[in-house]
């Protein structure tokens, strides 16, 4: 995904003469095409996320697309307050991208993952909270959020990931897409788990259940219209996120059925309130949580069985 | 109220404003008067020397822009956009009641003409002012950026990433203001966080560095035309200035940073300023 984020910035930079690229000194050679193009463009930050943020928003407010790049800790958590202020409360249309979210960079331990990012992000006024599912995806929220003047996170994971759209689906901030349409039960999914999502849909298929497989690339505005049709169509929907059950894609799902007062059943899948203190993989982590084919598949089977 | 480059005027300006804001103060119990006094001849010098803007047009692309760091001088920064002529002295009237845009610190741009940074979190200014005086290279403006700090402020870590950002990237066109008035909310700066020297300090740091009498106007104005510099590097002007300034009883005593004055005091403080004989 971050390949597919240079290579897109790459191509967008000289038809959008307001974007600016602010790395936090992270993508040694990932920018040197963007470089070659509009090297005048290019600002290497440093390690001061801080001001790097206050600067991306002073940036954003004399007319400039500033987008803001670096590991999603050092993104989100570590300059929060400058997102708070100089961002949000400005409105200021800053592009925060975060590289490595969820347990990407599981092998280098809980100060690289980043398990909160969407639940703070959530919480501040005005701000979009996007997590696309592929490159294809990534590549479409990016000239989505240019053309949308507000605040933005777009939570990516590192590279490899699976391209799940053939073709460039339509793509509408706020607007989720039906990855593969299903009538037992609805598997929603923000970001990166969407192959592993894929996959258990598939085992439950081979088990006679139809699952609708959606993904939900923007966490924020959630999209009221497909939960509401759901809701009307499904007894349960599974959300699905390589990120905390506390604050993130699920807890939206959940407060828009508190504040609907919808029937319809709902299963967090997520990782556990813990900072996870072994090494290992990103699949190793995955597998700790649940979250994998075979774990968001067995949760289905365990509810639908009673 | 026009722009003018003599002193006597600008003093005069300074010494009026001092009285409106030690007035405000007192009507509306907003507290940091004494910070807002320190930074009453700088701000005056600025907004009615320095800064190329207009107040019919508080949007200019090519205006320079001024940010008050110190967002707990908003009451001055209040004071002097409305002398200026950003918005009627009228409006001030409603500082502090419900649903007002006057407040302790400085409102969104959105919601008040002449206000370049809503602060009030303090070590955020610079570093806008710094996304805003690149924006000026990349857009290719001409416009300067100028920031008041406090010397407090200065404890955030923030202040000092965006000095070496600013000074590896060569911006010319920002320039810090140090209202160095030697106290903090709770005691002397040198000695909560030992600031010392503050000048060597932003001089390593990469800027060009300067101090100078923060109440004098003749300095600031001529430390001012010096700027930007030829040097390629941001100019740090570390400002020597008592808190409280223009008020005897208020001067270089901390307990003003959150005294309300009474009734009598901002008598008192009137006489002292000459403005009511």
């Amino acid at each position: 995904m971050r390949n597919a984020f240079a290579d897109e910035l790459t191509q967008l930079s000289p038809l959008d003469q307001r974007i600016v690229l602010l790395s936090g000194d992270i993508g040694n050679k990932l920018f040197d095409k963007f470089k070659d193009v509009c090297g005048s463009r290019f600002y290497n930050c440093g390690i001061a996320e801080g001001n790097m943020m206050g600067v991306a928003a002073g940036m954003a407010l004399s007319g400039l697309r500033p987008f803001v790049y670096t590991i999603t800790p050092f993104t989100t958590t570590r300059c929060f307050e400058q997102i708070r202020v100089d961002v949000c409360y400005h409105k200021a249309p800053v592009v925060i991208v975060g590289t490595g979210s969820g347990l990407s960079y599981a092998k280098l331990g809980p100060t690289h993952h980043s398990l909160e990012d969407m639940a703070i992000m959530r919480t501040l006024p005005g701000m979009r909270v996007l997590a696309p599912c592929d490159a294809t995806e990534l590549r479409l929220a990016m000239r989505a959020v240019l053309k949308d003047n507000s605040p933005a996170y777009i939570r990516i994971g590192k590279k490899g990931e699976a391209n799940i759209h053939p073709t460039p689906p339509k793509f509408k901030i706020g607007e989720a897409i039906i990855v593969q349409p299903g009538n037992d039960v609805a598997l929603l999914c923000a970001g990166n788990m969407m192959s592993e999502t894929l996959k258990a849909a598939d085992i439950l298929r081979d088990n006679g259940i139809s699952a609708e497989v959606v993904s939900f690339h923007t966490v924020k505005p959630i999209d009221e219209i497909y939960l509401k049709s759901a809701s009307t169509r499904f007894k349960l929907l599974i959300t699905v996120e390589e990120h905390s059950r506390i604050g993130g894609f699920g807890s939206a799902v959940s407060e828009w059925r508190s504040f609907t007062k919808s029937d319809v059943q709902q299963i967090i899948l997520g990782t556990d309130d813990e900072f996870m203190h072994e090494v290992g993989s990103q699949s190793y982590a995955r597998k700790k949580y649940d979250l994998t084919a075979e774990g968001i598949a067995a949760r289905v089977f365990e509810s639908i069985n009673g | 109220m026009n722009k003018t480059t003599n002193l006597i005027e600008l003093s005069r300006i300074a010494n009026n404003m001092r009285a409106n804001i030690i007035e405000t103060s007192s009507r509306t119990g907003t507290p940091h008067l004494a910070s807002c006094l320190s930074s009453v001849d700088l701000l005056t010098a600025l907004y009615f020397s320095v800064l190329r803007i207009d107040p019919d047009n508080p949007k200019d692309l090519n205006r320079d822009r001024f940010i008050m760091s110190k967002g707990h001088g908003a009451m001055a920064l209040f004071h002097v956009l409305a002398q200026r002529g950003f918005y009627s002295e009228d409006r001030l009237l409603t500082y502090g009641q419900d649903g007002s845009v006057f407040a302790e610190h400085p409102p969104t741009p959105d919601h008040l003409a002449g206000i370049e940074a809503a602060t009030g979190s303090l070590g955020h200014g610079l570093p806008l002012g710094l996304g805003m005086a690149l924006a000026a290279s990349i857009q290719k403006r001409s416009y300067n950026v100028y920031a008041i700090l406090g010397d407090g402020e200065c404890n955030e870590g923030s202040i000092w990433e965006c000095a070496m950002l600013a000074a590896a990237q060569k911006v010319s066109n920002l320039c810090a203001i140090v209202d160095f008035n030697k106290w903090q909310a709770t005691g002397r700066s040198q000695e909560i966080m030992s600031l010392d020297s503050l000048v060597d300090k932003w001089r390593a740091f990469g800027w060009d560095t300067c101090e100078i009498d923060g109440h004098d106007m003749g300095s600031i104005l001529s430390v001012l035309s010096k700027f930007p510099v030829a040097s390629k590097k941001p100019t740090a002007i570390i400002a020597h200035t008592v808190k409280g300034k223009g008020v005897s009883f208020m001067e270089d005593d901390n307990n003003w940073h959150y005294r309300i004055p009474t009734t009598e005091e901002v008598v008192k403080s009137k006489i002292e300023l000459g403005v009511l004989l």
